[in-house]
């Protein structure tokens, strides 16, 4: 299947400085993705080159198999800073989206701002961040796209407006099947909502594919600290810890450990993903034909 | 209709629990042949979480045996768990409880008895996990 979003050889330099340099990621179509990484890590260039705000100074993006530039009517992207003017009234954002897109569905995104309660003579500048949040998703979604493209939806929403966002956006998984990628800083919460996981770190992709396929395939394992190197020496480590005695290695590898003094246990989404940020030379990346299996 | 529950960070995949779930709602016979599962948008409402992951439940349940699509109309249980026998049970009782005095006289706590049934339990139970 022709993967939803396809970066080749990506590079982006700013003056002198790569922010990205020889990036090759792909999102499989219908996949709900999260893009991670410490701030300064180059999430947001990869997204601005992901929905061809920005040209890349090398390599090339495709989505749905097709150079960027031509897909433009497939995709929309949500900002950071939320593209909405305080002086419009709701009602006047959805006119500026009709105007604007030739695939918009106005009476969709009328029925969604009715569901959540969102008033269409408000003005935006008098919106809560939240609904805010809603009414750009609610624009975003209305372009009937089959890639959103997300930079840090929830980064500055309460608790209870990142639930009813993050459920408004499943939702429109559910009914639609588009294809989503999601920038976040906040990898606990994506755990349940996000099925493929592309991690970028100082500029290139460390990390890259099935959430559950990734998570399945680490374990902590805790045991003699005179052991430890023999272990380490049969199985990529990516993060060694412990004290005195006792030595903890989170790896990847989902056999059980032979050596009956050492426990395994399961690890989570935010373990494995702080594991491989603390070790940014570590890389964690499918074989070129997982890249677009499902 | 089987109500879902999260237990997020618990490092068992979101779509295992809901399989684990539903097993366990038909052991316990709160689900039965002919229930209808709740549909992908209906879970995603109350629990914030991918569509692709309750599918994938379902397709995990559908290999079992234990549910079956059928589109346009939705999920449904198939057959039900647990026929273990009472007799089973308390035979299966009786050899545990002999298990745990040989733990006491070998002088383990609950607690290394409780480590080490894990233990055998998550090695036996790998590939169900893995």
């Amino acid at each position: 299947m022709t993967p939803a979003l396809e970066a080749t050889g990506l590079g982006m330099r700013y003056r002198r400085t790569w922010a990205l340099r020889d990036c090759s990621v792909a999102v499989p179509s219908g996949r709900v993705a999260a893009l991670v990484g410490p701030n300064g890590a180059g999430k947001t260039t990869l997204l601005h080159l992901a929905v061809g705000m920005l040209a890349p100074a090398t390599g090339e993006v495709r989505v749905f198999g097709r150079p960027v530039r031509e897909s433009m009517e497939r995709i929309a992207f949500l900002a950071q800073s939320k593209p909405l003017y305080a002086g419009f009234r709701v009602e006047e954002m959805l006119r500026f989206g009709r105007e604007l897109n030739p695939r918009w569905d106005g009476a969709a995104a009328r029925r969604r701002l009715a569901d959540l309660g969102i008033p269409l003579d408000r003005r935006v500048g008098r919106l809560s961040g939240g609904q805010r949040t809603q009414v750009a998703l609610t624009v975003a979604l209305a372009k009937r796209p089959d890639l959103l493209v997300l930079d840090e939806p929830l980064a500055d929403l309460d608790p209870l407006a990142r639930d009813d966002v993050m459920r408004g956006l499943m939702e429109a998984v559910a009914e639609t099947g588009l294809t989503v990628l999601l920038s976040s800083h906040v990898v606990s919460e994506l755990e349940g909502v996000c099925d493929w996981l592309v991690v970028v770190n100082g500029g290139r992709i460390q990390v890259s594919g099935d959430i559950d396929e990734l998570v399945a395939g680490h374990r902590l394992l805790t045991g003699p600290a005179e052991t430890a190197d023999a272990l380490a020496a049969r199985m990529p480590v990516v993060s060694r810890g412990g004290a005195g005695r006792q030595a903890t290695m989170l790896v990847r590898d989902a056999t059980p450990p032979l050596d009956p003094r050492w426990t395994a246990r399961p690890v989570n989404l935010e373990e494995t993903v702080l594991a491989y940020l603390r070790a940014p030379d570590l890389a964690a990346l499918p074989r070129p034909s997982l890249a677009s299996a499902r | 209709m089987i109500e879902f529950h999260l237990d997020r960070g618990s490092g068992v995949a979101t779509y295992l629990q809901l399989v684990h779930q539903v097993r366990h709602a038909l052991r316990l016979g709160a689900l039965r042949p002919g229930d209808r599962l709740p549909t992908a948008k209906e879970v995603v409402a109350q629990l914030t979480i991918n569509p692709n992951t309750v599918l994938k439940a379902y397709r995990e349940l559908e290999r079992e045996g234990l549910v079956v699509g059928r589109p346009g109309l939705g999920t449904f249980v198939e057959r039900s768990l647990g026929e273990t026998s009472m007799s089973d049970r308390v035979r299966l009782r009786a050899e545990l409880v002999q298990w745990v005095r040989n733990g006491r006289q070998a002088g383990l706590d609950q607690e290394d008895m409780r480590a080490l049934v894990a233990t055998v339990l998550g090695d036996m139970f790998r590939e169900e996990i893995a």
